[in-house]
């Protein structure tokens, strides 16, 4: 790939003038005149039958102008979800709730304080019925979540290969083999991988506006995926894609919390077509662990099957994955996104099995990593545990079971085609970065001090932008929302008269710098500099059909198409030259200023006169070129990107009160070609620390009536600044053949491959004393008690 | 996210003040504990009575043998006031780990000790340092020692008509040091206390005349250890005869589980922090 | 309920329910909303403006605490069309991503450099303890507040560490 200084470069973002002074704007932001603001009353208990509603005294309060329960919106039906296999969310309870949080009914008011003081004086007469919370007794079917169905399991992802009922049975059988022999270490451990709360800290807020002059819906959400929320308004209110407008302005963190479709989306739209009115819901903190997704809540069993030198023969995984009481956007498939990367980084035989099962509480969906997470963290951390047990390095294990690099494709135990992989280099350089030998003899003398210090190493593979779209038959489309769009990239690149450049992306992004980095890419392409392109995103009206961010495919997918457009928009520029020049085009050469031809320095005509030529068409005279500077592409990748890396943690542990403390924290990516350093070294500390979050303090507690006991920010601590280390980044490049620019993907690696970074480096500390796992999160209490534990 | 309505008074006397108390006020100095709670309807006062316009509740005095330590004084303030941490450091530390800058720069150490949260940091260090709480109402002044004042969870023994208008600490004499230390929700010293413990100490001759130990985080109130205090009179205040004393850090508390720790954990915690926080204070001395 | 307060300079006077929060007269009423609001329970941060100079956060606050205040928000912050040190400190290190915690960070920030211009990193982040970001992990957010101090000191910042291990 030929690329410029701009390609490559710490260019400072554009996106960040306007943020850095207030004077972004987000959904809250927006109030147009006679703005009406939602308060929902929601369910107390898990699961209950509603015997009435009574809303009189509710609409008889100050500022109220209506307030809805089931039956004035049942004839929208169910809320829509891309993949539904037994239970969609109805928009407001129908009879029943069945999980705590549930919308039962809502007011609409003149003002955000009335239409909570109204929502409180809605009288709701619950007949509170058994819930049934805890996974492992919903696996068991001693309680049903929904009586009309058989089972709480609504599916189960087997694999080894996937979608192979022959090979599964062979992995089975070679792995049973393998424990049968003499020379084998079988090592199993069952772990939690607890639910976790977003907290993106934007709330989700939605403003819609009718206008019946039009009949149109005008929609200012937070929302990942504009398009797929376009889509799901229209279907479900009968209108036609275009009589729906979507706007994602600036969106305050997303992590996969607002890449669904909400039913209070679909309500505020509801309420404003009824109402005529502008109306607003914007998302309290202590209502959002129940209204928005949640993500993770598995517990499975991972065993590892090898020889005392460290070759692994087989690695198996059962596990059950909590959905919640309703599904929505991706619930059930999250897990299958996990079977793509199921084996890691590895190539021994692998079967896994993952139960995806009801239970009442609120839904879990995408979370930062979705899926990936929880097979990166099972697989690397009984891979730790097997390399204890026998006694050989953890890093020497991994290395010896590592793929062979490879740079064009191969297929990994579960059955994926991965791209490209340089595992060991990878693992080298973390080792090199780390200086890892040092570090394990600080560690040692630390140990002969009385100290508690450990040492954890993690790999993992990852992969972004699904594709190509020949996936949609495994659901990776909008189709239930109405749009058979497949999972492609999608971008409009256009040099307007004045020499500056428009790029409309498909994408949603909240916070991953899509302005700075397209513009990077299309000045590379066209030679313009990157402050005269200004990046478009998040409006459907104005936007070719996208599909949104998400699973890191932004730059991979609508970058690469963007990519494409600039260099198509290129080409075009390039004939507009030679012809204004009577040259060959195959000589031109652009930059700032305009097109050369080579090796002719006073051949030159600039950017406004080859601009001016394409917008006065008669300019460009007897030659076949059109009008016009612009170009659109959709891009329908091969494969999805791989990328790849390892962690190392080093931490320290009091044994008199289990408080953890990160002393060092290491990281070596290989997300392929780097477009801008800086943003991906952001992506990678934030990535990292979400998943420290979810290592030491983060967990979604239900107690057994489905009551959430950690609701708030109050007892449900995300990482403060106090609480995280400096961060320490090396990269390693390999390029993936599956796009032009050659990069992957880098949002969700940090967090897939920290957790058990952090679990593995509390083991290591506590190893003297015998203690070989603890159940995430590490908060001191836990490590504190498998201390006391260990010691007997 | 939304208070419920209420009728606001802002005094800028106390006598006003007394006047404006009832059944269904609630005083309200920097709001730190009282806005959250009627943010989430969890406590819907029909009157909230200001007292930030009233002058001179605001100051730490030198009044003799004691500071004095006004119901306007924030937490930044106790933590970084030259009185304070030379004759009431336990107090002074406590308040330094309560809540983050923002909530040290509104919230008042009056206020955190009338709101008798059970994991508030500075409760312990006023237990330690021998506070005595000074409670005003239109029928006089009473002085409740800090070991009276805590009753229950979120319950103070002040009356529905009184204010706490300040507290004061006896002043740091020769021979004598405090500290505070804690293990916070977030580990570390972030957040509330899962465990902490304040202890003051006086000492001479070499060994301890006098202690007190207050311990905040794992029961239904803060407490003086009292059983700690006896213990160490008498000793060296060496780590045997600390740990030994540590021994009895639950003795008069009824320790609670919660989400951050079982009654064993909690417990165990307790004798950990009385130990650092002792060792602390005679490190100090 | 009448209150009156500076707001970046400007004398406002408005007719408020006793129980408007702060935060919410500052957006709805003065239309200012780069103040935000990300939690109910004082603890994300976004909502911090400096009132009296002083960092606080808005959402703790009632309007009618603040009457006669003087208030300083995001929107101002840069001066005659310069960024404070602290803005051009997030936008050189890269201290932001979504931007949501941002307008309170940089609050927090440019208090906590007006007590301490030298702040080592322990005081940086503690001085920023009670403001979360769910974006950065904090990394960026420390060096740009060091960026900040340099250039209020007049001492040339550090260089950028992104490009680390290369």
């Amino acid at each position: 790939m030929a690329t410029t200084s701009v390609l490559g470069g710490s260019i400072r973002r554009r996106e960040d003038p306007a943020l850095i002074q207030g004077m972004g704007t987000y959904v809250d932001d927006l109030a147009p005149v006679g703005t009406l603001h939602i308060g929902f009353v929601r369910s107390p208990f898990a699961r209950a039958k509603i015997n009435s509603i009574d809303t009189t005294a509710a609409a008889e309060a100050p500022g109220v102008f209506a307030v809805y329960t089931h039956e004035d919106v049942a004839h929208l039906g169910e809320l829509l979800a891309q993949v539904v296999i037994a239970k969609a969310r109805p928009l407001l309870a129908n009879g029943q709730v069945n999980h705590v949080g549930e919308a039962v009914a809502m007011v609409v008011a003149e003002s955000t304080y009335q239409a909570r003081d109204a929502a409180d004086l809605v009288d709701v007469d619950y007949e509170p019925l058994k819930p049934v919370v805890d996974l492992k007794e919903a696996a068991s079917d001693s309680q049903l979540v929904h009586d009309d169905l058989e089972s709480n399991t609504i599916i189960t992802w087997e694999a080894g290969p996937w979608g192979d009922e022959e090979g599964i049975a062979q992995t089975k059988e070679t792995i049973a083999a393998a424990k049968e022999r003499d020379d084998t270490v079988t090592v199993s451990i069952e772990a939690v991988n607890q639910r976790l709360i977003p907290v993106a800290i934007e709330p989700r807020a939605v403003l819609a506006e009718w206008m019946p002059g039009y009949s149109r819906f005008r929609v200012h959400s937070t929302t990942q995926i504009p398009h797929a929320l376009m889509g799901a308004i229209a279907k479900t209110f009968g209108l036609d894609t275009n009589q729906v407008h979507v706007i994602a302005p600036e969106v305050g963190g997303g992590f996969g919390a607002k890449l669904n479709i909400y039913n209070d989306e679909i309500l505020t739209c509801f309420a404003a077509q009824k109402l005529g009115r502008p109306v607003k819901w914007t998302e309290t903190r202590r209502e959002a662990p129940n209204s928005t997704i949640q993500g993770r809540g598995w517990v499975a069993t991972a065993t590892v099957t090898g020889t005392k030198d460290g070759e692994i023969l087989g690695y198996e995984l059962d596990a059950l994955a909590d959905m919640g009481a309703y599904e929505q956007n991706f619930t059930a498939a999250i897990p299958f996104l996990g079977l793509f990367v199921g084996s890691g980084q590895y190539k021994f035989p692998t079967h896994w099995k993952v139960d995806c099962v009801l239970t009442n509480t609120m839904t879990t969906d995408a979370y930062r990593g979705a899926g990936r997470p929880e097979a990166a963290y099972y697989i690397e951390r009984v891979i730790d545990a097997f390399a204890r047990e026998i006694g050989v390095d953890p890093v020497e294990v991994r290395k010896k079971n590592f793929f062979e690099k490879f740079d064009s494709g191969v297929t990994s135990p579960i059955g994926f085609e991965i791209d490209t992989g340089d595992y060991s280099t990878n693992l080298d350089k973390l080792v090199e970065v780390a200086d890892y030998e040092a570090l394990k003899a600080e560690r040692d003398k630390a140990r002969e001090e009385g100290r508690y210090v450990g040492i954890g190493v993690s790999a993992y593979c990852e992969v972004c932008g699904f594709a190509p779209t020949a996936l949609s038959e495994l659901g990776f489309s909008w189709s239930t929302y109405g749009l058979p769009a497949g999972f492609y990239g999608t971008s409009l690149v256009r040099v307007n008269p004045d020499v500056t450049v428009t790029v409309v992306t498909g994408t949603g992004p909240s916070g991953q710098g899509h302005q700075t980095t397209w513009s990077q890419v299309v000045s590379d392409r066209l030679g313009i500099p990157p402050e005269r392109v200004r990046v478009m995103h998040g409006d459907t009206e104005d936007s070719p059909m996208g599909i949104g961010t998400f699973g890191s495919r932004s730059l991979a997918v609508d970058g690469s198409a963007t990519f494409l457009a600039a260099e198509r928009v290129a080409d075009k520029a390039r004939d507009i030259a030679a012809h204004l020049l009577e040259a060959s085009a195959d000589d031109i050469e652009l930059d700032s200023e305009g097109g050369h031809v080579t090796g002719s320095p006073d051949s030159s005509v600039p950017w406004s006169d080859i601009a001016a030529a394409a917008y006065l068409p008669h300019r460009l005279g007897e030659s076949e070129l059109e009008g016009g500077l612009e170009s659109h592409v959709i891009f329908d990748p091969p494969n999805a990107t791989w990328p790849f890396g390892s962690h190392l943690a080093m931490v320290e542990v009091d044994p008199d009160t289990g408080n953890v403390e990160i002393l060092r924290y290491i990281t070596a990516d290989d997300c392929g070609n780097v477009i801008n350093p800086m943003i991906v070294a952001g992506q990678v500390h934030g990535g990292v620390v979400q998943g420290i979050g979810q290592a030491m303090y983060e967990e979604a507690i239900y107690d057994e009536d489905g009551n959430l006991l950690t609701g708030s920010l109050l007892d449900y601590p995300i990482p403060a600044a106090g609480d995280m280390p400096m961060f320490e980044l090396s990269r390693t490049t390999t390029p993936t053949f599956c796009n032009s620019m050659g990069a992957k993907g880098i949002g969700e690696a940090g967090t897939i491959g920290s957790a058990q970074t952090i679990v593995n480096a509390v083991v290591d500390a506590l190893a003297p004393l015998g203690v070989k796992h603890v159940d995430m999160p590490l908060r001191p209490k836990r490590v504190w008690a498998a201390i006391q534990e260990a010691r007997g | 996210m939304y208070p419920r309505p209420f009728d606001y008074v802002a005094p800028t006397s106390l006598e006003e003040a007394f006047g404006a108390l009832g059944d269904d006020a609630k005083v309200m100095s920097g709001g730190m504990s009282l806005i959250p709670l009627m943010k989430m309807r969890l406590f819907s006062p029909g009157v909230v009575v200001d007292i930030g316009r009233i002058d001179g509740l605001d100051g730490v005095e030198d009044i003799g043998d004691h500071i004095e330590i006004g119901a306007l004084v924030r937490h930044a303030t106790t933590a970084s006031n030259e009185l304070v941490k030379a004759n009431a450091a336990a107090l002074a530390a406590a308040a330094a780990l309560t809540g983050d800058v923002q909530v040290r720069n509104r919230g008042t150490t009056c206020g955190a000790l009338a709101h008798a949260d059970v994991a508030a940091d500075q409760p312990a260090g006023a237990l330690a340092c021998g506070a005595v709480m000074i409670a005003q109402s239109s029928s006089g002044t009473r002085e409740i020692p800090a070991s009276e004042f805590f009753v229950d969870s979120l319950t103070s023994a002040l009356n529905p008509d009184e204010i706490l208008t300040s507290i004061r600490v006896p002043k740091t004499g020769p021979g004598e040091g405090s500290a505070y230390d804690k293990l916070g929700r977030r580990g570390g010293h972030s957040d509330y206390a899962v465990a902490g413990a304040a202890a003051w100490i006086k000492k001479s001759n070499g060994s301890i005349e006098d202690a007190r130990v207050g311990v905040t985080g794992v029961g239904t109130k803060p407490a003086l250890a009292t059983g700690v205090a006896e213990a160490l009179i008498g000793t060296d205040g060496s780590d045997e005869a600390v740990k030994a004393a540590s021994e009895k850090a639950v003795d008069d508390i009824t320790v609670l589980e919660d989400l951050y720790g079982s009654e064993e954990y909690k417990t165990h915690l307790a004798k950990v922090y009385v130990a650092r926080a002792v060792k602390q204070a005679l490190a100090a001395i | 309920m009448e209150v009156s307060m500076t707001v970046n300079g400007r004398e406002v006077t408005a007719d408020v329910e006793t129980r408007t929060l702060l935060v919410h007269f500052i957006r709805e009423h003065l239309r200012l909303t780069g103040t935000h609001v990300g939690c109910e329970t004082g603890y994300c941060g976004a909502c911090t403006v400096h009132v009296d100079g002083k960092a606080i956060k808005s959402c703790t606050m009632f309007a009618v605490q603040a009457d006669g205040a003087n208030i300083t928000t995001i929107e101002g912050m840069a001066a005659n069309g310069e960024l404070h040190p602290v803005q051009e400190g997030f936008w050189e290190r890269h201290g932001l991503q979504c931007g949501f915690c941002t307008p309170g960070m940089i609050m927090s920030a440019s208090a906590l450099l007006e007590e301490n211009d030298k702040p080592s990193e322990e005081e940086i982040r503690h001085g920023i303890e009670g403001n979360l970001c769910r974006c950065t992990g904090y990394h960026n957010i420390v060096r740009a507040v060091e960026y900040a101090g340099a250039k209020m000191r007049g001492e040339e910042p550090a260089p950028p560490d992104w490009e680390g291990g290369e």
